[in-house]
């Protein structure tokens, strides 16, 4: 059995400990936000969060990460009360087909939350890493800029799920 | 009798001083226009370009994000650091006032054209060598870029290195001048690529160890160095690939950046290889060759090593995955290891992808024979960054996944598994430094030719 510590409640699973987190939070904890692209981390797909960093869930065995705080985008907010970085998405429109945006959203959580006046050059390079097919770079960038104005005003943001069990 | 001795000293040692001062003191030479493009000739500028490229004039004069040659790249040395100067022709903070004599002079004798001694970071004790066609052309290069007007930043030495005065001692030590000459024993191809290895290439400024004023040691030329927070492989008989290097391999290695029997360049090696692209096959085959026969030829013992690696090379690329340490070895840290090798790195690096664009067999890795961790701890914490605007080969960072322990098993289990040598005692300690920031290290995408953009350059600031 593994514990991990997911959007704030404690999950124990049976799984063999070189498992990718991915995996686990998809098929075991049902939280299929963080989505499978290339396994390889060279899309950023699968991106989440890990003790406020943006990490690839698809190489991570869950073994590395046992007792450390993992956030996913369905800890940013609930359908009913999202959150700032859903809000900025849903509002710019930031979403094609939208495969690549929970990683892309968890990316620029976790840049905004170590660096919340980041310029735009700052967030262009720091999304470096993620990858859109469809191309709406330009609106998920705006996206991005519109969130690091909606967190400074909403710093108590509702950031669902944290602190509940589930 | 006392007193007249005593005199005597002091007399001696005021004429000894003075000497120094007249050896030390540098005229300025007198500052001139920027000249014309038009008076350069097009194939010079041309040579020119190709000759900055193997003097990597970029890697240190130009700052990620920043403008071409334009200088300001903190460099870290024992002493203090050292900013790169603006070498563009802007007449007020470049070199656009420069005659060429003022730069054949700071070339070969490391003094600008002010007559000031400057820090041997600039590597003229390689460039003595550089010729004058070759300084005529480096200089037309440089003298037709773009202007920039930046103000290069002042050094953060401490006293008594902060007076330049006191580089004319350090010259007097340890700066040979003097022509390249060609050893007539030796091919031209090998004369001509001990030229430009250590000439312009300055390979020794980071493949060869320093002493403790930062001159490199005489006795150990291309012995294995430092550079940027990396280690420089020895490039003479102690190389440790576990293929030996071969002129085919070398060459090729060098002409694109990465071999399928040694990997892909890393690191600041990842820029000098970007920059030989400009380089004449020739010129390229010519460091080779010369590189080559100061490794020398392989021992018996060591070519039967190269077999045996070869056998599991071609094993794994078959699909059999040796997990030997891991299971029965009752070690648990080898064990934990070799669970986080197989969960997180096996997938590239056990694949059957070729390189550069899948990971090298560690069986293959050089990193993981050398005398220290130092470049396996930076790859694994800070990957290899995606080159701006085309393909390259990349490698995510596993810093916010892999805590220190977790990283000294994983290398404890790759070390034992790849290279079956003990394990390094230092791991957790260079890791924890090398993640703080406390021990410098430049991260660079592969085959980078220009300073890439700010984003890549992560641990410059």
């Amino acid at each position: 059995m593994i514990k991990l510590n997911v959007n704030g409640a404690t999950h124990e699973v049976d799984v063999d400990p070189s498992t990718p987190l991915l995996y686990v939070l998809r098929n075991d904890l049902k939280l299929n936000a963080a989505k499978f692209g290339c396994g390889l981390g060279q899309c950023g797909a699968c991106t989440v969060m890990v003790d406020g960093k943006a990490v690839f869930s698809c190489l991570t065995p869950v073994m590395l990460i046992e007792g450390r705080q993992v956030k996913t985008v369905e800890g940013l907010g609930t359908i009913d009360n999202p959150g700032p970085m859903q809000v900025a998405f849903m509002e710019e429109q930031a979403a094609q087909c939208g495969y690549c945006i929970p990683g892309m959203m968890m990316r620029a959580q976790a840049l905004l939350e170590a660096n919340p006046g980041a310029s735009d050059a700052e967030i262009r390079a720091g999304m470096e890493p993620n990858l859109c097919r469809c191309g709406t770079h330009m609106r998920i960038l705006s996206a991005v800029g519109k969130a690091r104005e909606l967190m400074k005003t909403a710093s108590v943001a509702p950031t669902a799920g944290e602190g509940k069990a589930s | 009798m006392f007193r007249r001795f005593f005199l005597g000293l002091i007399g001696l040692l005021i004429i000894t001083f003075c000497g120094f001062l007249i050896y030390a003191w540098k005229p300025a030479i007198s500052p001139t226009d920027p000249p014309d493009r038009a008076s350069f000739d097009q194939a010079l500028i041309e040579q020119g370009a190709v000759l900055a490229a193997v003097g990597n004039c970029t890697g240190c004069h130009t700052k990620p994000g920043g403008r071409s040659f334009a200088g300001g790249l903190a460099i870290p040395t024992p002493f203090g650091t050292i900013y790169s100067t603006n070498v563009t022709p802007d007449p007020k903070t470049g070199i656009g006032q420069w005659s060429e004599a003022a730069f054949t002079r700071a070339m070969r004798e490391g003094v600008d054209r002010e007559g000031r001694h400057l820090y041997p970071a600039f590597p003229y004790d390689h460039f003595t060598v550089v010729s004058d066609e070759d300084n005529r052309a480096l200089y037309a290069f440089l003298m037709t870029r773009q202007p920039v007007e930046q103000e290069p930043l002042a050094n953060e030495l401490p006293f008594p290195l902060n007076i330049r005065m006191v580089l004319a001692g350090w010259k007097l030590l340890f700066l040979d001048d003097g022509a390249y000459q060609n050893v007539a024993a030796q091919s031209a191809e090998r004369n001509r690529g001990a030229y430009l290895a250590n000439g312009l290439g300055h390979c020794g400024s980071c493949h060869t160890p320093r002493n403790a004023l930062g001159a490199e040691v005489a006795g150990s030329h291309l012995a294995g160095g430092e550079a940027e927070g990396w280690s420089a492989f020895a490039l003479d008989t102690g190389n440790a690939a576990p293929l030996p290097w071969t002129r085919d391999s070398l060459y090729a290695y060098l002409r694109q950046g990465w071999h399928e029997e040694h990997g892909v360049a890393n690191g600041p090696m990842a820029e000098v290889t970007g920059n030989l692209g400009l380089l004449s096959d020739a010129d390229v085959g010519a460091i080779a060759t010369y590189v080559v026969s100061l490794m020398g030829e392989p021992s018996e013992q060591r070519k039967q090593a190269a077999d045996k690696v070869r056998e599991l090379v071609a094993k794994s690329a078959a699909g059999v995955i040796n997990v030997s340490a891991t299971t029965g070895s009752g070690d648990k840290a080898l064990e934990r290891g070799g669970a986080i090798y197989l969960a997180a790195c096996s997938s590239c690096h056990d694949g059957n992808r070729p390189q550069p664009f899948g990971g090298i067999n560690f069986h293959l890795s050089t990193a993981l024979n050398a005398p220290d961790s130092q470049n396996l701890i930076n790859t694994v914490l800070f990957g290899l960054p995606a080159a701006s605007g085309r393909q390259s080969a990349i490698m995510p960072g596993f810093a916010a996944t892999m805590n220190d322990e977790q990283l000294t098993d994983l290398l404890a289990y790759l070390r034992q598994e790849f290279a079956g040598k003990p394990a390094w005692q230092d791991v957790a300690s260079r890791a924890a430094d090398t993640r703080s920031g406390k021990y410098h290290v430049s991260v660079r995408p592969s085959d980078g030719i220009e300073r890439g953009p700010d984003n890549i350059g992560a641990r410059d600031k």
